[in-house]
């Protein structure tokens, strides 16, 4: 029993459904961070105590980098697979994977160096909001990278039974990697500039 | 091309338990949320004893409840404050809209699109699992030392957060139940946007398709700041942050310790961020499954079916920014308590535009009055008294006196209990033969109806008095204590002796339900000759197997009935018919 | 797979990627350098803001596609983008709207 448009798309949306459905997850995304956003808000403009500890810019810029680098090999390993260079592939997609992974360890030696100065989610709201928001970006970022390896690994399977179908599984990461690094590019000035 | 596909049988467990059809799986959201339904239900009865009778222990199971809940069989007020919390986050989030979406939706929107499955069949069995875990998790919290969420299904802070450890529990289960309405939704939206048969346009939808489009874009988009909020709350209660924690709090005569600084309001506006679209996400499925039965059973086409249409979206649309009508006693300023009171009376618009035009459609109607239409007949006036009581509420001045009383109980059950179940009930009798391929009794069904609509009207409609007399909600005694309550107190036996009858009237509901899955006179595929696809489906569409004998194609609306010209007094979506007959 | 594209289109979306890459990787540098100015409040929350959304615009627009995406995301996304700033708005101003006291 077959699904259409699960490969090929639909004439009058244009879309094949995939592609609909992880806009549709990453909408929903967009109000999770938006109500972090939204009570960072709230609570830094309602506290007249409102203190904020200094976090190392330096450490985040490079990450920052590091995940817009990744946004690139990604898509990159996207484009290689419409050239039909599978190859090219999984070089791009280990570098996506690479530096996500670059990006976790420069993130735990931030909290590890937050920990040890005692600066606990407890000590005050910046460091709750802190530990929140760029904990809830972590996981997301984790969840990605375990994405990106079933795509590289076990996964890839399919480029050679259905090249198409495999090709559009890519992409549908490669929207959702996006969006993390999207989030980020928020993240990033709002907790550690501003 | 035909859908039915050969392939080997599947084993119980994939077949039954794993399913990844639309159908199995509607069926499991149904049986699962009946019975959360009804485990709701017991629950409000035990508070309805406690209301008519304080202080009396509570017969026959009063002993069973535990020392730590009733000593003696006497109720105790912290059981009480569980008891509220958990029959409201039991009745919204396990038991009706699981049964209005994740049932109803699920098992008919393929059959009514004319597609094989939904968009996302492996998506659709996760969300089934991940709503049952979270309904597990909601229900094993009662036996938490301390028990179950007590802080009421809103878990406003302070006090959740110093609240006993089923509030943590109540939080995991939210985040569970939130990520299965996710799943849901995104499937939904997918389906309905690329799945539809070749010639059913939008406009050609039925409006129950409509409306489950609308309620799933709410879902989709309004839930995920409750489960931002839930993080936050976790994260207060688990990391000792203080985003909802304000500074200097004393509690019991001491100062709490913590960082301090957070804002109680902040919960409030995430919650009802979400709460508000969920009122809409409770009634307007209902209204589909109402709009369905009443263009099958006047056997004439709804009125108005386009502006029912353009209704929705624009209620789901304002649904988003009205929610600060449920906090306008929190020191709110005129400016945003003015903005707020504004978008809620615009919204009451497309309401009354929705319910007038299933009323008109009435009109002229050739009206059979069989159970079904019963239940859809008298969801008009009752989501009509839900609907108009909702208007001082949404009024700040009036609000003042009418907040967090009875009278804001009455309104939100009239809407939900008569309103939303009745329709859950007319669905149930009028697709049952669809999922069994037998009828249910029809007597059984009326003498169900006309207690289940007495009894409805004795146990909600008094709480308006009582709310206007100034009586407060989540009061353990039920307003004794007070002199103000006086004049109105003896409204809760009566409350709840109705209460315990509309217990009794459910019983031939339950049997009939039942008994006739076995014995319920059989009939062919279209026993109410209806014109939308989910009748041109066999009766108990075989599982797994695709929905149709052939993909249909749609040559027409969704409720050409009476059709001048024309032997029958229908002409179903999906046959192409011979140009009608002169003379 | 989106529409079918020849070799060389994609080899031309693959320029424009690196560029892409360039202007982020620019506008990061700037935005770092921005805040080592130490602007008061006002000034400092809209520059940061308007060099993210531009940063932000241009992930959307050509690593997601969003440039050449179709009109049906394109809605879903307009309306999505309306209820977040009703839910960053809406309570800020509940909030400063505030009765005194």
């Amino acid at each position: 029993m077959e699904i259409p448009y699960t490969v090929a798309e639909r004439p009058d949306t244009g879309l094949y459904n995939g592609k609909l459905g992880i806009w549709l997850f990453l909408a929903s995304e967009v109000m999770l961070f938006g109500g972090l956003f939204s009570s960072y808000i709230l609570l830094r403009t309602g506290d007249p105590n409102w203190f904020k500890p200094e976090l190392s810019v330096p450490m985040a810029t490079l990450n920052t980098m590091v995940l817009i680098t990744s946004s690139v090999t990604m898509v990159m390993s996207w484009a290689s697979l419409r050239l039909q260079d599978f190859k090219k592939f999984r070089l791009f997609s280990a570098a996506t994977f690479l530096l996500a992974s670059t990006f976790m360890v420069i993130k735990a030696l931030e909290y590890n160096t937050e920990l040890s100065h005692h600066l606990y989610p407890s000590a005050n709201n910046f460091m709750a909001t802190y530990f929140t928001m760029t904990g809830l970006h972590g996981l997301h970022v984790l969840a990605g990278m375990v994405v990106i390896a079933y795509l590289w690994g076990p996964g890839s399977k399919m480029w050679k039974t259905e090249p198409e179908r495999f090709t559009n599984r890519v992409e549908i990461t490669g929207l959702y990697w996006h969006f993390v690094d999207l989030v980020w590019i928020f993240l990033f000035p709002a907790l550690y500039l501003l | 091309m035909s859908t039915v596909s050969e392939h080997p049988e599947e084993g119980f467990i994939r077949k039954y338990v794993f399913s990844i059809d639309h159908k199995v799986i509607g069926l499991q959201y149904g049986f699962t949320a009946l019975l959360f339904l009804l485990f709701g239900f017991c629950l409000m009865l035990l508070m309805r004893w406690q209301l008519g009778f304080p202080g009396q222990p509570i017969p026959v199971i009063g002993g069973l409840l535990g020392n730590a809940n009733a000593p003696g069989g006497i109720m105790l007020p912290e059981f009480y404050n569980q008891l509220g919390a958990m029959h409201g986050t039991i009745m919204v989030f396990l038991g009706v809209v699981p049964l209005l979406v994740g049932a109803f939706g699920n098992y008919l929107i393929p059959l009514q699109i004319g597609a094989p499955d939904m968009a996302f069949p492996k998506l659709n069995m996760m969300s089934y699992w991940v709503y049952f875990v979270g309904g597990m998790i909601m229900f094993v919290s009662f036996f938490l030392p301390g028990g179950a969420a007590n802080s009421g299904w809103t878990s406003y802070p302070p006090l959740s957060n110093i609240a006993t450890m089923g509030q943590t529990a109540w939080l995991m289960g939210m985040v569970f139940l939130i990520t299965s309405s996710l799943l849901g939704s995104i499937n939904i939206i997918t389906t309905i946007i690329q799945l539809r048969a070749e010639g059913l346009t939008y406009m050609r939808m039925p409006f129950f398709v409509w409306s489950q489009l609308v309620t799933s874009f709410l879902l989709l988009l309004a839930f995920p700041p409750l489960e931002a909020a839930g993080i936050l709350q976790l994260m207060d209660r688990l990391a000792g942050t203080s985003f909802f924690m304000p500074s200097g709090l004393v509690v019991s005569g001491q100062v709490l310790e913590g960082a301090g600084g957070g804002s109680p309001l902040l919960w409030q506006h995430l919650f009802w961020f979400l709460a508000h679209p969920e009122v809409y996400v409770l009634i307007l499925p209902a209204m589909g499954i109402v709009a369905e039965v009443i263009a099958n059973n006047t056997r004439k086409p709804l009125w108005g079916y386009n502006a029912m249409v353009y209704a929705s979206v624009w209620l789901g649309f304002m649904s988003f920014i009205v929610w600060a009508h449920h906090m306008f006693l929190t020191g709110m300023g005129t400016v945003m308590s003015a903005f707020f009171q504004t978008t809620t009376m615009i919204i009451s618009i497309p309401s009354v535009v929705i319910l007038t035009a299933l009323l008109i459609s009435l009109w002229g109607g050739s009206i059979r009055f069989n159970t079904p239409m019963l239940f859809a007949l008298a969801f008009l006036p009752m989501f009509g008294i839900g609907g108009l009581t909702g208007l001082p509420l949404g009024l700040a001045p009036s609000d003042i006196h009418l907040h967090d009383t009875y009278y804001v109980i009455g309104h939100f059950h009239y809407v939900v209990a008569p309103g939303t179940i009745f329709a859950i009930f007319a669905g149930i009798y009028y697709w049952f033969p669809k999922f069994t391929g037998r009828r249910m009794s029809e007597t059984l069904g009326k003498v169900h109806f006309w207690g289940s609509f007495i009894f409805m009207n004795g146990v909600f409609g008094p709480m308006f008095l009582q709310g206007l007399a100034g009586v407060s909600r989540r009061l353990y005694d039920g307003g004794a204590q007070y002199s103000h309550a006086q004049g109105v107190i003896q409204f809760n036996q009566f409350m709840s002796y109705s209460a315990f009858l509309l217990l009794i009237a459910q019983l031939p509901f339950i049997f009939n339900f039942f008994w006739s899955m076995r014995m319920g006179e059989k009939v062919g595929d279209n026993p109410w000759q209806a014109t939308t696809l989910d009748w041109a489906a066999t009766s108990s569409p075989p599982l797994g197997h695709g929905n149709f004998a052939e993909v249909p194609v749609v040559w027409r609306g969704p409720y050409e009935y009476s059709v001048p010209g024309y032997e029958e007094d229908f002409l179903p979506q999906h046959v192409a018919t011979p140009a009608p007959q002169e003379g | 797979m989106t529409t079918a594209h020849s070799p060389e289109d994609i080899k031309k979306e693959t320029r424009v990627y690196i560029l892409v890459f360039i202007a982020l990787a620019t506008l990061t540098m700037i935005t770092v350098g921005i805040s080592y100015l130490d602007l008061s409040t006002g000034p400092a929350v809209t520059l940061a803001l308007f060099v993210a959304l531009i940063k932000g615009s241009l992930v959307a627009a050509f690593f997601m596609h969003l440039i050449s995406e179709r009109k049906l995301i394109y809605a879903v996304l307009v309306f999505t983008v309306f209820f977040f700033l009703a839910l960053i708005f809406l309570p800020l101003g509940s909030f400063l709207n505030q009765v005194a006291g």
